[in-house]
Formats: structure tokens, C-alpha cells, sequence
């Protein structure tokens, strides 16, 4: 089986170890190496001192290379020397890749005593790569038994150890049924199994080394490590044996560190490489089992592992060509971004779809595949598992909330990464939100909502929409508000969808053939007119709560700027039922978040007129003169309140603030008609006074007509600088302040 | 919880499962009951059964349950997933110690087709899977004792298989017999590799009182048994459970008085048959059935529980029960 042991010797004799000589120093310096530039080393003294080490560990490997039959440690100090020298460097530093051929051959050949071979092999410790060929020859020192079974426990343990430090592995790959072998050992056994898990590839899997393997089982019974290895072969050859781990396993091989591991990673923080770190063994198979009452609930998304459903193809294949080797790369080996780049030409997908929503691996690979299958598989399993596990349309669900919660998070999340929303996640919603108490996980679902996929109206209507209503007028005003927040978040959903497709339109399918523009403006615009109502009747319902008018105006900041910011052409005011509530909130940050609001209505109003003048086509769409109409009747209200103090005489809006004289002079305050505008505002009152305050400290009388002319320049400056910015922008964009001194006659420009 | 299971007739185009927006969907798939079925073609479909050959089905309680299509199933290979299955249920029964593919082992696997059982052409072959135990004492004698059974089918579901890319095999009803941990196993394994997945296929009180309309109106040779509904009655604190039977000949004269158009039944229909008897039977004993719960529905032809379980009676009208709780099991896997 292998050569005879007395031809080996020392690989390099002389000239070999002149060779080392080189190779040592430049390991010195790096860690690398470097035999060029190791010859022009400027030494300071510390490299003195390890020059003086080198030679050291030079002369030391030197000694074992040319040993003899069994030296006796106790007398013989040269090896005693040697050997401390070997250690003290190994533990310190690491030793440099030539060093393994020598101490390995010496530690395996059975020359020296077990004591000597047990340092030597504890003092392995490499320092950047071992040598393929070093672990080879020892491998056939193994056949061959000279050393005692300690000694090859050792072995076997620091190979396990190193695995990942080895530089190639080809060979080693070849000496598979070498290590197959060694099973029959009974102490070796579990090691063996350990350090052929880490080389076992699809090829290696053969009938034959099943049934060598089951008969173990049967000699041995249930052995961690050959559970291991087993469900290994069985994930490459799932035709071939297969196997159920029990669900608490955690580990499956004992620790094999030993001495080597800590000293490892001392080398390593002392030479600063990023060298590849021994992964942690991986088995898909051993995730643990949640409590579960029905076989079939899979709320436990389930494992990603390889699709097996191709052993067909796999069987054909074994007949023509044994050794061919595996083309697909398992799922449960991906673990790293890199890892995807490699394999992503012969990547499946795992045999459970629902898998992936744990894996943003496979997330990323779903990502850029075109595969109708792939997303059908998933719909079914998603749709599924959403209607069994539904903790308020199922019966006695109710006990496992939290679970539910946790996956509908997860599916949320996965919704965020992918960036769309699924269909399954869709019509879950529809048939189980007119049962929802708006209670039940409703972060969650309410989450889920922000990616439903743009659909027809009539369907969101019925659907979305009215159970969506009745739950909003019925419940808390933090819920009315969650609710607006959502609703803001699919509008925006939307509309990055829009924007995304608009560019990819003529080169994919995506927009589909029914997805004409106008559907999509009719569908966008028929979310915004549901929340205008909503957010009409709830102002009312809530005593216009500032609070509630912030989520709202919130949602407006998205609809103002749908026109340039998402090149859609639709824009829709405000109703008055927002419109006035905001216009006379007692609240600043209201006022200046719709007088923002209002600018930016502007601005894309302007861009759409400005398209259509210079645009000598004939548009597809344009906006009605309706809205136009609406901007200017509510600029007329807005100019008048904050400006010219005209805006019971000036707004024109059926729902407007217009009264007449006689009514006004009821109220008893004097000189209404000059009464209303930025300094009087409810919202602005109190701004005002703190300007007085500031400017005119010793005046008590605060009399706020005194700001006009330049105070009335200055108090605006004022308020800027309190960052009311919204402010700012609407009144430079939107008041025409034709002469600084008579503000009054401000009048409000007209789009 | 009508509204949760009421029937959604049509899947999603697939192409919208894909990126696009849903523009252009089936409409209605969230709403009512079918306003109309046609009547299971009794005659037609019975010429190619072999009543031999599913004489097994018969007076046998199954539990139904919907299956989502099968992902690269192939029905060329039913011994191969034969072998697999049965080492899979091997390694499962011993957690931990590993089998080889393809030996003897204690439960003998066995997968089928039952070719016989479809509506249409379309329709894949049903799959018929058994377990059966080999006692060890007589090998020899290749004694077996059926241990479970469970199978798959498809009739007239068009619906469905019409509508799914070629990769995926629509067998949307399971049916199983045996004990609850081979169910298990089996589906497990059904669930792993064919990326597929089975839930309880419960009838509601809608469905069963068409049930009990439809078979009805069927004819059956020998004297049949009665029709009978059983109704329980909500909020007690003990259970109550009504036992309506009713003698077939009278109930078939009933329903012809109501049925119109021969060959078709409507929603309309079923509902006047149902209120018929109600008010019979509260004009008997003052109590309004209309206010129970149907739960259970005999007849001659088949006896359906509203917890999903079916017990086929006749082998002439299998096909026709099947069509209709493949029509069941599609409205909810979509």
C-alpha cells in the first residue's frame, strides 16, 4: 500500500537545508516568503536577537533531520536543547512552513521517544502555511505504523486542527481511501471521521463507503461522529443513505484543538495576518425543533439544504463518469458573500423555498434570477403558511403570537431586502384584515401593508381600503396615526416602484402589459383621496390633535412632490378638511409644515406648466385646470392669513374662512381687517411676543402692531432663524412683495 | 370564518408573482361561493373505472388535506421515491442511525399510480402511496399488513393545473388512512422534496349542506340508506348534537321538487332544499336548525365531515366526490 519505510529519508539533504537557510530569514521578517529580499536586510538589534534565534531553530532543524534511532532525552542535552528551542520559538512565533517536513518525519518515523515525538507534534504551530507535501509523507509515516497510537491520535488531532493552514489539498484529497481506512481503528475512528468530513467531496461518496460506514453503525450503534459523517454523504448522495439527526445535537466531534489552537491564535495576533480561520462545522440538518403541535406547520421556516429532487440526472451521471466532479454547490456550504460570487453558476436553490427568508445569501442570488418557479414556490409556501398560522382566523392560535409575530416580521424584512412585496403577503391581507381586531400584531401587519403590490382599485377597495377604515374610525388616535404612516409608506413603496420601472420599462417585461401609466395614476391617486378622507373625518373625530396633523402632513410631504421627485404626473390637493385645520392650527410646526408643503405644490405645478408650454408635443398627460384652480384658492386663504390680513374677505373656497363684515364686527376686535396675518396667527402669537420681548425689552406694553415696515422685515428674520423653514420658503417663493414698504398690499402670485 | 375559506376560484396570473404589480388580476378570488356547480358527470366518468380496481377506497374514513403543487415531481419515478421514502421513514423511526437506500427494510414502501382516477386528460394520474409492515417471522411468505395509506389526486382540476408552469405537478387532494405519525412522515417527506405544502382540509357548513343536495339527486341501485345530517348545537356548556335522517326516497323527492335544470345545481337551489327540511323538522320538534352547525353529511353515495374527513360509499360516483373536494382543496391553497 505504500513504499517501504527505509527509503524514507530526508526529503532535502545539504543543499535542501541550504535552501532553508534562505527561506528561514525571510520568514524572520514577515511571515512570508521572500527569498529576494531577505539577503538585504539592514539589521537593528532586535533583528540581531532573532537573528540569534534563527540560527537557533535553524541548527535545531538541522539536528532532527539527521537524528538517529532512538536518542534517550534524558542524556543527551543536545537534544534536550534543540527540542526547547523548537518549542519556545513554535509558541512564540509560529514555525515557518519548511519546518514541517522535518519535525513531522522525525515525530512519526519512531525514532525518538513518545515524550520527544508528543513536544515535537504539540510544537507545530505554523506560522503562515503548512506544505501539502509535509502532511503527505506523514500520511504515509501513518501506513506504515512505526509510531505508537498515541503519537497517531496526535497526528490525526493536529491535522484536524491545521486543516485550513494546509496550503493545497489536492493530494490530500487523493489519499481519501488512505484515511477511509484508518475507520477500523476504534480509538482513531472518531478523529478519522472528523478529518474526513472536512476533505469529503460529492466524488468521494461511493456505495461502498456507505455500507463500510453502516456497518460501523451496526458494530458501534448511534456515534456522533458518524452521524456526522453520514449525513454529510447523505447530503451529496441523498439516493444513496439517509438519516435523521435527532434535533438536540449540538456538537458532532469532539474538540480536537488541544495544545495547538491557543498558540495559533497567539502567532497570528503576533504576525497580524489575516489568515483563514477553521470555520465552525455546519450541519443544516441540526437546527433545533420548536415545540409544534401539527406535523405539518411550518412555521419553523425551514432549513436551506440542497435540493435532492435531481437523482436522476445524478444517477445517470454516476454511470458514465465516476469521478466527475460534484457541479452544484450545496446551499448549506454558503456562507459568505465571496463564496456566492464563486459559485453563483452552479447554485441551486434549497430544496424548502421558504428557507431563503433567513438567508440573505439566497436573497441576493433570488435577486438576480429570472425564475418564475422560484417565486411560485414561495407564494405556495408563504400563502400557506400565512392562512394556517394566522393567529386571528385560526382557532386556538392565539397561544402562539409571539411565533407569529416573529415570522411575519421575518417576512417583512425580507419584503425591506428584496425591496417588493410578495403576492401570498397580499392576499393574506385581504382575507384577513376585515377579521383583524387592529389589535393582534399589528406593528406587524400594519408593516406588511407598506408592500402590498400596486393592484386595481376595485380590489383595494374592497380589501384594503374599507376594513382598513372601519378599524381607523374605531380606534386610538396612535393607531389612526400608525395607520397614516403606513399608508404614507406604501404610497412611497409605490412610487419608488414607479420610478424604478419607468427606467426599465422598454427593456423588461416587468410593466406588465396591463400596467398602462394612466392605470398606475389612478390607482395612486385613489390611495390619496382615501387617506384625504380619513384624514378629514379623523381631524374631526380627534379635535384636529396636532399630533394626528403631523402624520398627515406627513403624508401630503410625499404627495406634493410626486411630480418632480417621481416623475409620476399626478398631483392632488389637500382637502379642505386638512387644508383648514392645518392652515388654523394653533401649532407652529403644523403651519410651517404646510406652508413647506404648499411651496413644494408650487414648484412642481410650475415644472408641469413649464413642460407643457415648452414641450411641443402634445403631452400624454397634463393637469387639469382643476387643480391649478384648487392651488390658487388655497393660496388666496394662505396669503391672507399670513400676509395681508385678508383672508375673511378674500378666500374664495366653498369651505373656506369668507365672512362678512357685520359678522366680524361682532366679535368685538378692533380693526379686524388688519388683524389676521403673521404676527396675529394663533400659531405665530407667541413668536411675536418674543420678538417684542427681545427687540424692545424695556417695552411692557406689547403691542404687536408695532411690527410692521422694517420690524415687520426684521421680525421675519426672526422667525427664520427659529427655523421655521417652511415658512421661509413659501413666503419667498409665493408673496410677491412688490414695494418693502407697504407689505400690505403683498399680493399672492398665481400659477 | 366563512368569509376566510369562501371559495377563490381562480390563481393569480403567474406573472405577476414575478416583479410586476398585480394589474389585471382575476377578480373576486377574496369572495362568494361558486353561484352554480355542475353536477358531477356520474356516467360518463364511471365507463373507465375499474371498479375493481379502487373497490380499496371504499368504506374507508380518510382525512383530507390540500396539497400546494409539487415542485419537479415526476411521475416516471414513483419507484425511486418509493426506495427514498421508505429510507426515510427508516432513519426517522430511529432518529440518529443512518440507512442505506435501497435495502429491506421493516416498512415496505410502496408508490403508485391509480391512473384511473382523473376527470379529464389534464389531470395527472393520482398517486397512491402504502405502508405496509413485513413481520420478520414470515419473510418468506411476503406477509404484509397494511399499516397506512395515503393518496394523491387531481379530477377536473383545470383550475389549477392549467395555470402552473411545467415544473409543478398539481395533485391538490390528499387523502390518508392510518395512523397520524405515518401521515406525518410521509408528508414531511412529500414537503422536503417536493417543496409542497399540506393542510387540514376542513368543510364548511356551506359545502356540506351542497354535499348533501348533490348526492341527493344521485341514483343508486340497491335500497339506499338514509340521508342523514347531524347538527351540533352551539354555546352549551355540554356538547348537543342533533341526528337528522331522513328517508332517501322522500329526500330525492324533495330535491326534485326544488331542482330545475337537470345536470346543473345552483346556490339557490341548495339553499331552498336546506330550508326545507329545516322548517320540516321545526314544525316537528320547535327547534331551528338554521341556527346549529352542520357538521356531518351521509348518504348513500358518501358520508363528509365538516372536520375534513370523507368516507366513500359508492365506487360509480368516486369520481364525482373527488371533483368536488378537488374544487375544495384548490380554493385553498390560492
Amino acid at each position: 500500500m505504500q513504499r517501504r519505510q527505509s527509503s524514507k529519508t530526508p526529503k532535502q539533504p545539504l543543499q535542501g537545508h541550504h535552501e532553508n537557510q534562505t527561506d528561514l530569514s525571510a520568514w524572520r521578517k514577515g511571515g512570508r516568503i521572500d527569498p529576494g529580499k531577505s539577503v538585504q536586510n539592514i539589521q537593528s538589534p532586535n533583528d540581531q536577537k532573532n537573528d540569534s534565534k534563527q540560527d537557533s531553530l535553524e541548527q535545531a532543524l538541522s539536528y532532527f533531520a539527521k537524528v538517529q534511532d532512538r536518542v534517550s532525552l534524558k542524556n543527551n542535552s543536545v537534544l534536550q536543547k534543540h527540542l526547547t528551542t523548537v518549542e519556545s520559538i513554535a509558541l512564540q512565533r509560529g514555525l515557518p512552513p519548511e519546518g514541517f517536513d522535518v519535525l513531522l518525519n522525525v515525530a512519526l518515523s519512531g525514532k525518538l521517544a513518545d515524550t520527544v515525538n508528543t513536544r515535537l507534534l504539540k510544537s507545530l504551530v505554523p506560522a503562515s502555511v503548512i506544505p501539502e507535501t509535509s502532511v503527505i509523507s506523514s500520511v504515509s509515516w501513518l501506513c506504515v505504523s512505526k509510531c505508537s497510537g498515541n503519537i497517531q491520535l496526535l497526528f490525526l488531532r493536529w491535522l484536524i486542527t491545521v486543516f485550513d493552514f494546509i496550503d493545497r489539498k489536492e493530494q490530500l484529497h487523493a489519499l481519501y481511501g488512505f484515511f477511509f481506512s484508518f475507520l477500523q481503528d476504534e480509538k482513531m475512528c472518531p478523529y478519522v471521521c472528523h478529518l474526513l468530513y472536512l476533505l469529503t467531496r460529492k466524488e468521494s461518496v461511493k456505495p461502498f463507503r456507505i455500507r463500510r460506514l453502516l456497518d460501523l453503525q451496526a458494530k458501534m450503534g448511534m456515534q456522533s461522529h458518524l452521524q456526522a459523517l453520514l449525513s454529510l454523504y447523505k447530503l451529496f448522495c441523498p439516493e444513496l443513505v439517509t438519516i435523521t439527526l435527532p434535533g438536540k445535537m449540538k456538537t458532532y466531534f469532539k474538540s480536537s484543538e488541544g495544545p495547538w489552537k491557543a498558540a495559533i491564535n497567539t502567532v497570528r495576533r503576533r504576525n497580524q495576518e489575516n489568515s483563514l480561520v477553521s470555520q465552525p462545522l455546519f450541519l443544516g440538518t441540526a437546527q433545533p425543533q420548536s415545540r409544534k403541535r401539527k406535523w405539518n406547520t411550518q412555521l419553523i421556516i425551514p432549513a436551506s439544504s440542497t435540493n435532492k429532487n435531481n437523482l436522476e440526472e445524478n444517477r445517470e451521471k454516476n454511470h458514465v463518469d465516476l469521478y466527475s466532479t460534484s457541479e452544484s454547490f450545496p446551499v448549506e456550504q454558503l456562507q459568505t458573500f465571496p463564496q456566492l460570487l464563486q459559485n453563483i453558476h452552479c447554485l441551486e436553490f434549497p430544496s424548502q423555498m421558504g428557507s431563503v427568508l433567513t438567508n440573505p445569501l439566497l436573497l441576493h442570488y433570488m435577486n438576480c434570477i429570472k425564475d418564475e418557479s422560484v417565486y411560485l414556490r414561495l407564494y405556495y409556501w408563504m400563502g400557506q403558511t400565512l392562512q394556517e398560522e394566522c393567529t386571528w382566523c385560526v382557532a386556538d392560535n392565539n397561544q402562539y403570537e409571539e411565533e407569529f409575530k416573529d415570522f411575519l416580521e421575518t417576512v417583512y424584512k425580507t419584503e425591506c431586502f428584496l425591496q417588493e412585496g410578495f403576492s401570498s403577503c397580499e392576499e393574506f391581507l385581504y382575507k384577513s384584515l376585515p377579521l383583524w381586531d387592529g389589535f393582534c400584531c399589528r406593528s406587524q401587519i400594519l408593516k406588511l401593508v407598506s408592500w402590498i403590490p400596486l393592484s386595481s382599485s376595485s380590489e383595494m377597495k374592497s380589501h384594503l381600503y374599507d376594513p382598513l377604515a372601519q378599524l381607523f374610525f374605531t380606534s386610538s388616535l396612535y393607531f389612526k396615526c400608525s395607520v397614516l404612516e403606513t399608508l404614507k409608506e406604501l404610497l412611497q413603496n409605490w412610487l419608488n416602484w414607479h420610478m424604478i420601472h419607468l427606467d426599465s420599462e422598454f427593456e423588461s417585461e416587468v410593466y406588465s402589459l396591463n400596467t398602462t401609466l394612466s392605470g398606475l395614476v389612478n390607482v395612486v391617486a385613489e390611495l390619496i383621496h382615501f387617506v384625504g378622507w380619513i384624514s378629514t373625518v379623523a381631524l374631526r373625530l380627534e379635535n384636529n390633535a396636532t399630533f394626528l396633523l403631523y402624520f398627515i402632513l406627513d403624508f401630503y410631504e410625499t404627495v406634493c412632490d410626486m411630480y418632480l421627485r417621481y416623475n409620476l404626473p399626478l398631483l392632488i390637493m389637500p382637502p379642505a378638511g386638512v387644508f383648514y385645520p392645518a392652515l388654523l392650527s394653533m401649532d407652529s410646526v403644523s403651519l410651517n409644515q404646510l406652508c413647506y408643503i404648499m411651496y413644494r405644490y408650487r414648484t412642481n405645478l410650475v415644472a408641469a406648466k413649464e413642460n407643457e408650454l415648452s414641450k411641443k408635443k402634445t403631452l400624454q398627460f397634463k393637469f387639469s385646470s382643476q387643480i391649478y384652480q384648487e392651488y390658487n384658492q388655497y393660496i388666496i386663504a394662505m396669503v391672507g392669513c399670513l400676509w395681508t390680513s385678508r383672508a375673511f374677505q378674500k378666500d374664495i373656497h366653498p369651505q373656506g374662512l369668507r365672512m362678512d363684515d357685520e359678522l366680524l364686527k361682532k366679535t368685538a376686535v378692533q380693526e379686524f381687517r388688519t388683524s389676521f396675518n403673521i404676527v396675529y396667527h394663533p400659531a405665530m402669537m407667541g413668536y411675536a411676543v418674543l420678538f417684542l420681548q427681545q427687540a424692545w425689552p424695556d417695552d411692557t406694553t406689547f403691542d404687536l402692531s408695532l411690527i410692521k415696515g422694517k420690524r415687520w422685515n426684521w421680525y421675519l428674520e426672526y422667525l427664520y432663524a427659529q427655523g421655521l423653514k417652511g415658512l421661509k420658503v413659501f413666503i419667498e417663493s409665493s408673496i410677491n412683495r412688490v414695494s418693502q414698504a407697504s407689505h400690505s398690499k403683498a399680493g399672492n402670485v398665481q400659477v | 370564518m366563512e368569509s376566510v375559506e369562501g371559495a377563490a376560484r381562480t390563481l393569480p396570473s403567474i406573472g405577476r408573482l414575478s416583479r410586476g404589480p398585480p394589474f389585471g388580476r382575476a377578480q373576486g378570488r377574496f369572495g362568494l361561493s361558486p353561484s352554480g356547480r355542475l353536477l358531477p358527470p356520474a356516467p360518463r366518468s364511471q365507463e373507465n373505472v375499474d371498479p375493481q380496481q379502487t373497490a380499496f377506497l371504499l368504506r374507508k374514513q380518510w382525512t383530507l388535506y390540500s396539497v400546494t403543487p409539487l415542485y419537479r415531481f415526476s411521475g416516471a419515478r414513483l419507484r425511486d421515491y418509493g426506495r427514498l421514502l421508505g429510507a426515510f421513514i427508516a432513519a426517522e423511526k430511529q432518529k440518529g442511525l443512518a440507512v442505506e437506500v435501497g435495502v429491506e427494510l421493516d416498512i415496505k414502501v410502496a408508490v403508485s399510480s391509480l391512473p384511473d382516477l382523473r376527470g379529464s386528460d389534464q389531470d395527472q394520474a393520482a398517486v397512491l402511496v402504502q405502508l405496509s409492515s413485513r413481520s420478520s417471522a414470515s419473510r418468506k411468505n411476503s406477509e404484509e399488513k397494511l399499516l397506512w395509506s395515503g393518496w394523491f389526486c387531481c379530477v377536473s382540476g383545470d383550475d389549477l393545473s392549467e395555470r402552473v408552469p411545467e415544473d409543478f405537478t398539481c395533485l391538490p387532494l390528499f387523502l390518508a388512512n392510518g395512523a397520524e405519525s405515518y401521515t406525518s412522515i410521509v408528508g414531511s417527506w412529500f414537503q422536503k422534496t417536493f417543496d409542497c405544502c399540506f393542510r387540514r382540509l376542513a368543510i364548511s357548513p356551506l359545502n356540506l349542506s351542497w354535499m348533501a343536495a348533490m348526492w341527493t339527486g344521485c341514483k343508486v341501485d340497491k335500497t339506499a340508506s338514509a340521508l342523514e345530517l347531524v347538527f351540533s348545537v352551539p354555546s352549551l356548556p355540554q356538547p348537543l348534537d342533533i341526528l337528522y335522517a331522513i328517508h332517501p326516497e322522500d329526500a330525492k323527492d324533495l330535491w326534485d321538487t326544488v331542482q330545475k335544470t337537470p345536470g346543473e345545481i345552483t346556490q339557490e337551489e341548495v339553499d331552498v332544499f336546506m330550508d326545507c327540511l329545516y322548517s320540516h323538522f321545526h314544525r316537528h320538534f320547535k327547534i331551528r336548525l338554521s341556527a346549529t352547525k352542520l357538521v356531518k353529511v351521509s348518504t348513500a353515495i358518501a358520508s363528509a365531515h365538516c372536520d375534513g374527513f370523507i368516507k366513500f360509499l359508492q365506487s360509480q360516483y368516486l369520481t364525482g366526490v373527488l371533483m368536488l373536494l378537488t374544487e375544495l382543496a384548490i380554493s385553498q391553497i390560492q
